[in-house]
């Protein structure tokens, strides 16, 4: 299958074409409902992932909560 | 007496120390420091999720936000566009929607830029965030944030992390008196008297986190600041004596031998 290459956090990552969104997450075995998703500085609606498929360069951020003051 | 009450933003509570969640040894130090101070409120800081070590441990496992209340900051942001996309991105993870705004000037001293938190303020006010806002101890400043919406007005003690304590009592006081939004004084606390001060100036609260993080023994330092807070809130509540330039005897003259 062909691969598109993406960022997620910053970092390079390759992936499957057709890819969705929920399945990134899925297989990053990331909380969902700890998270917020960012898909090219688009907040992403979390109940709407998987109609999301991801494309040859997009930009993902997953964000959650730290410690700060 | 009529009951004290804290109320931010329609949500009382009943502890006035708000407390920062970074720069502890580790998730389990920092959560029974919250614990020991009694804080009901705690900031926090939106970051990337660390994708290769899933390991680590997370802040949710650590603080339950159905009992403490989660108070995202904007740490970090020196825009105001920085700023909006944290906070949005904050509300998205759960629903939050009080927050802490905090637009930074230069990483020297860490100074509110004050021209970004304004507009921040308006633009989040008007997407329905509740606005607490970190700002310098300027009278008109915080007027013009309390004009654009904010829920409450969080001034700096000191630069933050400097531990210096209140370093103008007089603009605090002055913003006190003008001012029926929360006050609650936020960054460079240095020690629990300084948190005593600040309540007996008339402020609502105070938001602390370094001074009790890198104290050396944290949990009793969590536990000043507790104490100190209450100490402080009963003797504004209580109202001081006058002060006088002479001395007045506290033992009756007469009688005297």
């Amino acid at each position: 299958m062909k691969k598109i290459k993406i960022k997620v956090n910053g970092k390079i990552k390759r992936i499957s074409e057709n890819t969705r969104l929920s399945d990134l997450i899925k297989s990053l075995k990331i909380p969902i409902k700890k998270v917020a998703i960012e898909l090219n500085q688009e907040i992403i609606d979390k109940k709407k992932l998987k109609n999301v498929k991801i494309q040859n360069g997009d930009k993902i951020e997953i964000v959650h909560f730290i410690g700060g003051g | 007496m009529k009951k004290d009450k804290f109320i931010i933003s329609n949500k009382t509570f009943k502890s006035r120390l708000i407390v920062g969640t970074g720069k502890y040894k580790n998730m389990s130090e920092c959560a029974k420091a919250i614990q020991i101070s009694g804080a009901e409120i705690v900031t926090v800081a939106v970051r990337r999720v660390n994708i290769t070590d899933k390991k680590k441990p997370l802040l949710m496992d650590y603080i339950d936000p159905k009992k403490i209340t989660y108070l995202p900051n904007t740490a970090g942001c020196f825009s105001s566009e920085e700023a909006l996309r944290t906070l949005r991105l904050a509300r998205e993870i759960g629903g939050w929607k009080l927050v802490k705004l905090e637009v930074l000037g230069e990483k020297k001293n860490l100074f509110p830029e004050m021209i970004e938190t304004l507009k921040s303020t308006e633009v989040l006010t008007k997407e329905g965030f509740k606005v607490m806002v970190y700002c310098n101890d300027d009278p008109l400043m915080a007027k013009r944030l309390e004009n654009a919406g904010a829920c409450a007005i969080m001034p700096l003690a000191a630069p933050i992390g400097s531990g210096l304590g209140i370093l103008n009592k007089i603009n605090i006081k002055i913003i006190r008196n003008q001012t029926k939004l929360p006050l609650i004084i936020d960054a460079g606390l240095g020690q629990a008297s300084d948190a005593a001060i600040a309540m007996e100036l008339g402020c609502d609260g105070v938001l602390v986190n370094t001074a009790i993080a890198k104290a050396k023994k944290p949990f009793v330092m969590a536990q000043a600041f507790k104490n100190s807070v209450i100490a402080g809130r009963q003797s504004f509540l209580a109202g001081r004596i006058e002060k006088t330039l002479s001395g007045r005897p506290s033992s009756p003259l007469e009688g005297i031998i």
